[in-house]
């Protein structure tokens, strides 16, 4: 292996196993605000696929790079609807913890 | 790339450590408030990343976006809504526990095949933009992808309008189960709490 820059597959593992642990953070949390977290952790490893095939595939267009500001705006505007709705879920429950939120179980 | 190569893989391998254990940090903390700091890490050291990768712009969007907006938002959620609770404990925690992490090692034993085993087509460096990075991007925004560049105005409008309507705190509104008006205060508070002894 040739080790004149930082190979590709490095980025992809990396972004592999914060995808990963944002999913475990997903299914585990109790907190509702540490699922939110979790999700941004997901947008961020995805993210990071984003930059490195932009910058190693597509080096002279880096349309990757345009997806990636688009993310992050859709990211954003997730975060703040997500937040705005726990704020209601808590004032409607006095309670973050995602068991509670049991209305749509059949 | 302009600083040399034993420099970038100190930098990447530090970086990578950062965002690794941050992420674990956040996931697997007890308390709420560190779990947010170490997240404003973890986008710190993504935008680090990007440097890493040439992506100067998108470092610095990363880190006005993520750290200085959706950290902070979070970090004001955690603060409205920290009210200490003992957990119910839930009977079949452990099974649950041993399901998940072992759907999220399969996934990341798939990701990291893939990662690996795939042939990647990688473009020639004499190509690359490198520093130029962030005019392209400006091409790209006001030619084609223009229209995307727009729907996303009108969709951080949107986003805007739905949080405002949805955290808003003078409507009177009625429990769905119940029909009784909630109390909309955010402090703990002495009332008897709505619809959560009820099971």
């Amino acid at each position: 292996m040739n080790l004149e820059s930082i190979p590709l597959q490095a980025f992809l593992l990396v972004s592999s196993a914060l995808f990963c642990i944002g999913i475990w953070g997903l299914l585990n949390s109790r907190n509702a605000v540490r699922v939110l977290m979790s999700i941004e952790l997901m947008l961020n490893a995805v993210n990071i696929n984003l930059m490195a095939f932009s910058s190693y595939i597509d080096n002279n267009l880096i349309q990757g790079q345009v997806f990636t500001i688009f993310v992050i705006t859709v990211a954003a505007a997730e975060a703040a609807v997500g937040l705005a709705i726990l704020l209601s879920l808590y004032r409607n429950r006095v309670t973050v913890d995602m068991e509670s939120f049991n209305l749509l179980k059949w | 790339m302009s600083i040399a190569v034993t420099t970038q893989f100190i930098c990447f391998i530090v970086l990578s450590l950062v965002v690794l254990i941050g992420a674990l940090g956040v996931v697997l903390l007890e308390s709420i408030v560190y779990s947010a700091f170490l997240l404003g890490g973890v986008f710190m050291s993504v935008a680090g990343l990007y440097l890493l990768l040439n992506a100067s712009f998108v470092a610095a969007a990363q880190v006005l976006v993520y750290v200085g907006a959706v950290n902070v938002l979070i970090i004001f959620a955690i603060m409205l809504v920290n009210k200490k609770e003992d957990l119910k404990p839930i009977n079949d925690i452990k099974s649950r526990r041993i399901i998940s992490t072992s759907i999220c090692l399969t996934l990341l034993s798939l990701l990291i095949r893939v990662d690996l085993t795939n042939v990647w087509s990688l473009s020639s460096p004499e190509n690359s933009i490198g520093e130029e990075s962030t005019i392209r991007i400006g091409e790209h925004l006001f030619s084609d992808y223009l229209l995307p560049f727009e729907v996303a105005s009108v969709l951080l409008l949107m986003a805007m309008i739905g949080a405002i309507v949805l955290a808003r705190r003078d409507v009177m509104s009625k429990d769905i189960s119940t029909g009784l008006p909630v109390d909309q205060e955010l402090i703990e508070k002495s009332s008897e709490p709505l619809l959560t002894n009820k099971n």
